[in-house]
């Protein structure tokens, strides 16, 4: 099972992410984040767009490596994956 | 009587107490708010939420402000898409850079107006260019078909490229790409059938038969940035409204100056006095008896966007814009580059108040004859209203 760590940010919108690390089961990271919406109702929509892309101050990373398909999450994820899901630091 | 205030950084309640108002963050600490509104039939409280991370999100309030949470989200349709301009590419051959508007797939960039018509009906202006409306209270939200297939912006897009052109443009105000936006919504309270939306930068469109056809109104509208001043597109307004006991009487603060319908937006005339300083500004408020008497918060030309001479002051008509006062007691006449959007400033009954992108919030008590300052380090203000 992986893990999926999210940003305290977000447990302020959706309080059913605290307690995290969530684990779900998943071979890509879109899986992942199908299974974190099941546990937080609205959470895709908070970290994607309506066309499921991963919205632009969003940063995934499944280890230390951020993904690459930012459009479909079709990154691998293996058993013992950990996946950070956080705001990008867009520079100030 | 209360003011509900969205700003940069959350939702604040001005509230009268003991005799003084005073201001208070109500929810959405350090979330930009680009609008809050009552619901006049639930008096369920709507936030229009811009997360600079997580996107826009509608929030309400079922507890007049004590608890917020996430509403019924709007989303566009798979298939909506809408004609933009394409990005220059200095790689581009030379076949492509003949290429007119392209279609862009529509994803929501910012939650602008809310409006409500009859009981359960809610209304959203978003960017880009949508208008999203619920019957039920908003439990559901859908997308304006009729208005986002207008052939003023190239048809049907969702099943073919449509004509190929848009007479709607972009507006800087959207949050990412450069795209209209429906930023007022006007519904007509004897019949909530009718409505008129306004649009930067195409202009004003009215339905008479709750949203299924729709019709441009710009007769009489001039700008002064097309090779034609008169044309039927490409107007800037920058807010709409219209009087609530004389809906007939329509006002408009446009890029371009001031405008007044006496016509319910069929016909406009200019009354802007650019000697007075009547010309360019964001908002405008109409009296809520009288169509005839309209305020506005003038600023200093598109080119500068500040108060005229670091002077604030309001302007006042009550002869539907053949003549202007100039309101300045109580507000600062030195040093004040203050610049108010086109939501923060209401009124009701004769109280009016109005916000600044430097956090200021200005109340009256007399129909603008006098003003209190009543916040002075709010986060930049984004919208007011009474509620």
């Amino acid at each position: 099972m992986a893990t999926v760590e999210t940003t305290k940010h977000l447990h302020e919108f959706l309080p059913a992410l605290r307690g995290d690390p969530l684990t779900v089961k998943a071979s890509t990271v879109a899986e992942a984040v199908r299974e974190v919406e099941r546990i937080a109702p609205g959470f895709t929509y908070y970290i994607c767009d309506e066309r499921g892309c991963l919205r632009t101050h969003v940063n995934i990373f499944v280890g230390q490596e951020r993904i690459l398909d930012r459009t479909r999450l079709s990154d691998p994820v293996g058993d013992d994956s950990r996946i950070l899901i956080m705001q990008a630091l867009s520079g100030g | 009587m209360r003011a509900l205030v969205g700003t940069r950084k959350g939702t604040f309640f001005i509230e009268k107490q003991g005799g003084r108002w005073t201001p208070r963050l109500a929810g959405h600490a350090g979330v930009g708010v680009n609008f809050v509104a009552r619901d006049p039939h639930t008096g369920t409280l709507w936030a229009a939420l811009g997360h600079g991370h997580w996107g826009a999100k509608l929030s309400r309030s079922l507890d007049d402000g004590a608890s917020w949470s996430d509403a019924s989200q709007i989303k566009y349709p798979a298939g909506a898409r809408y004609l933009a301009p394409p990005d220059p590419d200095p790689n581009a051959d030379e076949e492509s850079m003949k290429k007119g508007p392209t279609l862009r797939d529509a994803t929501l960039l910012k939650l602008w107006v809310i409006a409500f018509g009859g009981p359960g009906q809610i209304h959203v202006g978003t960017i880009p260019g949508g208008l999203f409306s619920s019957h039920d209270g908003g439990e559901h939200f859908e997308l304006n078909l009729a208005l986002w297939n207008h052939e003023s912006r190239g048809g049907d897009l969702f099943s073919g490229p449509g004509s190929g052109v848009t007479h709607w443009f972009g507006t800087p105000a959207s949050e990412g790409e450069f795209a209209a936006g429906i930023h007022s919504i006007s519904v007509d309270p004897r019949d909530p059938a009718c409505m008129l939306v306004a649009v930067s930068t195409a202009g004003v469109l009215a339905t008479r038969d709750g949203g299924k056809t729709w019709r441009g109104q710009n007769q009489g509208m001039l700008n002064d940035y097309l090779p034609d001043p008169a044309a039927e597109w490409g107007h800037d307004p920058h807010f709409v409204t219209h009087c609530a006991a004389e809906p007939e009487h329509v006002w408009q603060q446009n890029h371009s100056g001031v405008f007044y319908s006496p016509d319910g937006a069929r016909t406009w005339r200019k009354v802007s006095r650019p000697e007075q300083g009547v010309h360019f500004g964001f908002p405008v408020a109409v009296d809520e008896q009288d169509g005839k008497t309209a305020w506005l918060v003038p600023g200093k030309s598109d080119m500068q966007r500040t108060t005229i001479d670091g002077k604030l002051f309001v302007a006042r008509t009550r002869d539907a814009g053949e003549s202007w006062e100039d309101l300045r007691n109580g507000l600062p006449q030195e040093n004040a580059y203050d610049v108010v959007y086109r939501h923060a400033l209401a009124n009701s009954a004769r109280c009016l108040a109005f916000g600044t992108t430097t956090g200021n919030l200005y109340l009256s008590e007399d129909a603008g004859d006098s003003w209190l300052s009543v916040a002075s380090n709010l986060p930049p203000i984004y919208s007011v209203r009474f509620g």
